[in-house]
């Protein structure tokens, strides 16, 4: 395989969808093992057919448009998401000779993609006409503006110490030693900006059920649902992919595997990581949310980057 | 500042660490249909009307238990036989209002109706909830096996006149001095 | 990359007369946005990938998530979009019109006398940020000045 060839994005475009379609299943199962109950365990081996009949489901659900809704936008606003982040996943090395670009401003890519993904809520919220989906809307454009924020600036100690935006530059820089051990402050911060990003629990204040209904999507059903649905998974993997490939050595390891596999299993570890962070933590208010992003993470971020700036200079 | 990070990083990685441990617990769930549950012989469920030992209703319908139901599912109606005893024409439990408080068991004063351990009564229908004399009466005496309430009540039946119950004197004659 | 480079133009424009025309104030900020990414598209093929990702972040993603922030507070209803028609008169294109046309006339004229050989070379975030940090650091640190005092000001109007 080589990179960018017509084979390889078919792969990869089918394996990010199934993978992210698989996570229901692994999703609930891992939540019942945390919560000591069992998941879904009736469909199929171990339930593992729960995703096609969720997916069943899913498509044959009535496709319904409020008559109030503002229809342009209402339609608009999941097919952002899936193809924001769907269009991230170009610029990730899954292997030394598997990707779609090596492109040298990879990581802004990923930035501008996130930051154009926040629109996909808040047009889903407004055009909703409905009181829960635009609070919904409201907190995650606040939440998503925020956290794109210190997203960036966490990674600039990444590119400064690999003096590449390329991602595939990147890991070749990391041949010696992972960045999680000279940026793990930086990855810390990565981390729980992902998290705010992909809007997932604990962070999932748009949609938090117990307080606003579902938040921007109260009013979505049908495959317009299952794409704001889908779309979270995506971010959930296109995440964990990153912090693979920016601190963890993306597809490095020892050689008895193959490269791929690797990869595969570091971004599965923090898929299911993800997966725990919602079994566990409860989710903050609003306000603690964004004091402590503003008030901690952001000094902290800077205070990263700034003390990894003065290290490079002095050696 | 120490305070924050002991608020925001260190007791979530805790917390984070005891959910993870429950990884290595056993699951609590009872697979229900497959696995069936121990049902306690006094748990509170589906409504059964008994026999008495000898094979007749129980039920004198006394109406105390349409009395006692909270929620108002009970519904019946007296009757006599030629022999003096009471039994219900109709006896009528809408279970898809029956909360299985068992109040009308314990007002029940001839031990007839009881609540046993069955609790799968799913219908399609909702007036199949409905149950009807024929569908709560059992053959048997349910959990009072000795019990006969004629035998032990003063009323008079063909057969049993007066102060021939068990544990029953004579009746006094008022009209006499003798003590 | 010539005809991606027109292609994007050529939605740039249209979107921008579309943001203009539209009457229904999150529709043109739709169009507003894809003219701001088509823009992007254009820095990218005339060889400027750093600036292309930054109009992207910055304008499409922060400055235009902050107006949509604004409107979806506003409540717009119908009544605005009448309000929004009775502007669009004929009457009222004529001097904007007038000037856009002395404009492009300009415009015309500088690209016609010009000779363009032009010929795209690749400006990476290096050359950007030596540029930056070199000859323009004056202008840079202002900008910062400017927007520290901003940051100050926008502080202390919220705290009353």
């Amino acid at each position: 395989m080589e990179i960018g060839s017509g084979l390889t994005i078919g792969l990869i475009l089918g394996t990010v969808i199934g993978v992210a379609a698989m996570l229901i299943w692994v999703e609930r199962r891992l939540l019942g093992l945390w919560q000591e109950r069992l998941g879904p365990n009736r469909v199929g081996p171990l339930g593992l057919f729960q995703v096609v009949a969720d997916m069943i489901k899913i498509f044959t659900k009535e496709d319904w448009t409020p008559p109030f809704a503002d229809k342009f936008s209402f339609v608009l606003a999941p097919a952002i998401i899936m193809t924001v982040v769907l269009l991230s996943f170009a610029v990730i090395p899954f292997a030394p000779n598997i990707g779609i670009v090596d492109s040298n401003i990879g990581i802004l890519f990923v930035l501008a993609m996130a930051s154009i993904g926040a629109y996909s809520v808040m047009l889903g919220g407004l055009s909703s006409d409905n009181k829960y989906a635009l609070l919904g809307s409201l907190r995650a454009a606040a939440q998503m503006v925020s956290y794109e924020v210190f997203m960036g600036i966490s990674l600039l100690g990444v590119v400064a110490l690999s003096g590449s935006f390329d991602l595939r530059e990147i890991v070749h820089a990391q041949e010696d030693m992972w960045f999680v051990v000279p940026q793990f402050i930086g990855f810390v911060i990565f981390l729980i900006a992902g998290v705010a990003e992909s809007h997932r629990l604990p962070f999932d204040i748009p949609e938090a059920e117990q307080e606003i209904c579902a938040g921007y999507h109260t009013e979505y059903s049908g495959m317009k649902f299952g794409m704001f649905f889908v779309g979270e998974y995506l971010g959930l993997v296109l995440v964990s992919s990153l912090i693979t490939v920016l601190f963890f050595g993306g597809w490095m390891g020892p050689a008895f595997l193959p490269p791929v596999v690797w990869f595969a299993l570091k971004s599965g570890v923090f898929i299911c990581f993800f997966i725990l962070l919602r079994a566990a933590i409860p989710r903050p208010r609003y306000d603690q949310l964004m004091s402590y992003g503003w008030l901690f993470l952001l000094p902290l971020s800077l205070l990263n980057l700034l003390v990894t700036g003065a290290l490079i200079l002095m050696n | 500042m120490f305070k924050l990070i002991q608020d925001t990083l260190i007791s979530q990685v805790v917390t984070l660490w005891n959910v993870f441990r429950h990884l290595f617990v056993k699951a609590d769930t009872v697979e229900y249909p497959d696995q069936q549950p121990y049902m306690f012989p006094r748990w509170r469920g589906r409504i059964i009307l008994s026999r008495d030992p000898d094979g007749e209703e129980r039920c004198v319908a006394c109406n105390l238990c349409a009395v006692a139901c909270p929620v108002d599912c009970i519904a019946l109606q007296k009757a006599e036989t030629d022999d003096g005893r009471w039994y219900p024409e109709f006896f009528r439990i809408n279970f898809s209002r029956c909360i299985m408080c068992g109040f009308c068991e314990e007002a029940c004063p001839t031990h007839a109706i009881q609540l046993t351990p069955d609790f799968e009564m799913a219908e399609y229908k909702r007036q199949d909830m409905v149950w009807e004399k024929e569908d709560l009466l059992i053959s048997g005496t349910g959990k009072y096996h000795d019990y006969n309430f004629y035998r032990v009540a003063g009323l008079a039946i063909a057969g049993k006149d007066k102060g021939e119950a068990l544990n029953e004197d004579k009746p006094v004659d008022v009209r006499s001095l003798l003590p | 990359m010539t005809l991606l480079f027109y292609l994007a133009g050529a939605v740039a424009v249209i979107s921008t007369l579309c943001v203009i025309v539209q009457t229904n104030i999150v529709h043109a900020l739709i169009y507003l946005i894809l003219s701001l990414l088509a823009v992007a598209v254009v820095f990218f093929s005339l060889g400027a990938p750093f600036a292309a990702v930054l109009e992207a972040i910055v304008y499409a993603g922060a400055i235009m998530v902050l107006f949509l922030f604004v409107i979806m507070m506003l409540n717009l209803g119908q009544h605005s979009r009448d309000q929004e028609r009775s502007w669009l008169q004929a009457r009222g294109w004529i001097l904007p019109g007038t000037l856009a046309a002395v404009l492009l006339v300009q415009l015309l004229n500088v690209l016609l006398v010009i000779d363009h050989d032009f010929v795209p070379t690749e400006v990476g975030v290096l050359e950007v940020s030596a540029l930056l940090f070199g000859p323009y650091v004056l202008a840079v640190e202002l900008a910062s000045i400017l927007l520290l005092a901003g940051l100050v000001a926008a502080y202390h109007l919220a705290k009353k």
